[in-house]
């Protein structure tokens, strides 16, 4: 073996260092491009509420919110006399629709749950899960289709005799409902898979039912999760545009009677809003307003669902 | 205690549980029937699609136009097409994009800094916002204003591409994370650099998880109707894209076209362009399932 010169160490040294460099110059530019991947989510979030509030602003400048936001008639295509910007008539729309649906997610999701949960034999869970999960990855298109040409006529009319409208409430918000039933059924029963087995078995070893251990033990821990996924339900029919825009109508209206046409935001929006909207007019910045109110709406939804979750959690080992 | 008292006892031990049993039967009563509703919602849903919509699936309804006046020789052929490149041109923008950010947030990001927090609960409201807020966003933003493209393919393509991109990067996240730590240590012990131990260890390892969650987030944009609407995607087109910069329709939005027609059996091919749709999904949930069972590994 040559002994090594002080020369050669040297060189060899300072290509070792170079390569590090490059390396570590390398890596560092591998993470700016993960950074910048990162902040476009950002950038997204910042355009929403840019655009949103910027049109919005300009729409205030003309309408005042006080009007907007008390006022009962929401006739924003009309001319002169005729047009009017009360809100209220599309946010009854939305919530009420959306308790219709409720009315039947909440009872179908909330027992489905249980029994998957609870009662099913692995099995049974097995054969029942896809078919929830097909039903919450149908187009929410063919529910619009469904509602119109299936629930409206046959079951509602047909079946049970009720006057209803072509467009209606009533067949939109059941619609709705089912559509949700899904999303509630699968959130809560992770909820009450997630309470631990020791908690079941301590109240069998006091001599509690199954019907008892289901409702009186599991449910009530895992209600923060259940709670959670109610709201995440109401969220989505909050924020589900077709089926009411095919269904349930255009005609914005705060009547109780769900036989009749409804218009909530996100379908004022859907049959506004198209490629060929004249820009900067009152027209064109309702649908900003519209779509801000909503945007809040469901970002209150979600701050209340993350509030429950984190106020009400228990933490098991 | 006399035995009287201990019959009365137990009599009364008996109806207790005779109740309880009645309330178990009656809640199971209540629970199959929740379950039965749920699953016969889903029968008439595919149901009345399938009456409906079977009669009109033939060959010409794949290759043939949308008309307007005739719907013997309407079909769908615009908007299949229209679906197909949607979904093309949301995979290549969502999959890098969606991925990075994953990676950043789990392999990069330092999680008690206040910025990588912003940016977490900022992707977890970004998947609640409703997609028709996309679709504002889209207009004002891709369609008009800043990029100002029209309502054009890409146009279509990017405002589905953001509309995912929180769900992929979730999904993403979730598999990323489930790469047992050991296999990075190991990595990084035997001199790999960060990238190399990310790229040629961990993504490898969590490839099962993302290629399923992109798909399924994939399959979620392709059945979306509102944001293509607002941002104006074309109704009933008789030619199909022939670039980025072209109009464009999509199967959701010829089947709302469809079910505004005054004509009954113009409705029964949106049933008919349902079942297309239908298989699509179908199609791409299959190939989710297969890909997972290939690649899936356990720990």
């Amino acid at each position: 073996m040559t002994p090594v010169t002080s020369t050669e160490r040297e060189r060899v040294r300072t290509d070792l260092v170079r390569a590090r460099s490059a390396r570590s110059a390398r890596e560092g530019l591998i993470k700016g491009i993960l950074v910048l991947a990162a902040l476009l989510s950002i950038a997204t979030t910042t355009a929403i509420v840019f655009t949103l509030l910027q049109q919005t602003l300009s729409f205030f400048g003309t309408v005042s919110p006080w009007d907007y936001f008390t006022g009962t008639k929401w006739t924003p295509l009309l001319a002169g006399d005729q047009q009017s910007f009360g809100v209220l008539p599309l946010l009854w729309g939305t919530f009420y629709l959306t308790g219709i649906g409720l009315l039947v997610a909440i009872p179908c999701g909330l027992l489905a749950a249980i029994y998957l949960s609870e009662f099913a034999k692995p099995r049974v869970r097995k054969a029942v899960k896809p078919i929830l999960e097909l039903l919450a990855g149908m187009p929410t298109i063919i529910f619009g289709y469904f509602a119109l040409t299936f629930v409206t006529p046959t079951i509602l009319r047909g079946l049970f005799g009720i006057p209803v409208n072509q467009f209606n409430g009533l067949s939109a918000g059941l619609v709705l409902g089912i559509l949700v039933i899904p999303t509630i059924a699968s959130v809560s029963e992770d909820a009450m898979r997630s309470v631990p087995s020791s908690l079941r078995e301590g109240a069998y070893g006091l001599g509690a039912g199954r019907l008892q251990v289901a409702l009186r033990v599991v449910f009530p821990a895992a209600l923060s999760g259940i709670v959670a996924a109610l709201i995440l339900g109401a969220s989505r029919a909050v924020g589900e545009t077709v089926i009411i825009l095919i269904a349930g109508g255009q005609e914005p209206s705060m009547t109780l009677n769900p036989t009749q046409s409804f218009q909530s935001m996100a379908s004022f929006i859907a049959a506004t809003a198209r490629g060929d909207i004249p820009q900067n007019t009152l027209k064109y910045e309702t649908i900003f307003v519209v779509g801000f109110t909503l945007f809040c709406v469901t970002l209150l939804l979600n701050g209340i669902s993350a509030k429950v979750v984190g106020r009400f959690r228990q933490v098991y080992e | 205690m006399t035995g009287a008292q201990i019959a009365a006892n137990a009599l009364e031990g008996i109806r207790h549980g005779e109740r309880k049993r009645l309330a178990a039967q009656l809640f199971n009563g209540f629970m199959y029937g929740a379950i039965g509703l749920a699953f016969l919602a889903l029968v008439a849903l595919i149901g009345q699609t399938a009456v409906k919509g079977l009669p009109g699936l033939s060959l010409q309804f794949f290759t043939n136009f949308p008309s307007r006046i005739n719907p013997s020789t309407s079909g769908a052929q615009s908007a299949i097409v229209g679906t197909v490149y949607l979904t093309l041109l949301t995979a290549v923008f969502v999959i890098p994009v969606g991925i990075a950010t994953a990676l950043y947030l789990e392999e990069y990001a330092d999680k008690t800094r206040w910025w990588n927090r912003l940016i977490e609960v900022n992707i977890q409201n970004l998947a609640a916002v409703p997609s028709v807020v996309y679709g504002i966003l889209g207009l004002a933003f891709i369609v008009r204003g800043p990029l100002g493209i029209g309502p054009v393919l890409l146009a279509g393509g990017l405002t589905l591409g953001l509309l995912v991109l929180p769900v992929v990067i979730i999904v993403a996240r979730e598999s990323i994370r489930a790469v047992p730590p050991s296999i990075r240590d190991g990595a990084l012990a035997l001199g790999a650099t960060k990238w190399q131990t990310v790229s040629r260890q961990v993504l490898p390892s969590a490839r099962a998880g993302i290629v399923t969650g992109v798909i399924l987030s994939l399959s979620r944009a392709i059945g979306e109707t509102a944001p293509l609407l607002v941002i104006g995607a074309a109704s009933s087109p008789r030619f199909n894209p022939s670039g980025l910069n072209d109009a464009f329709t999509a199967l959701p939005i010829q089947i709302f076209t469809w079910t505004q027609d005054p004509n009954p059996q113009f409705v029964d091919q949106a049933a008919t362009a349902s079942i297309v749709l239908l298989l699509i999904l179908l199609g791409m949930n299959g190939i989710a399932i297969v890909l997972r069972n290939r690649y899936e590994q356990r720990w």
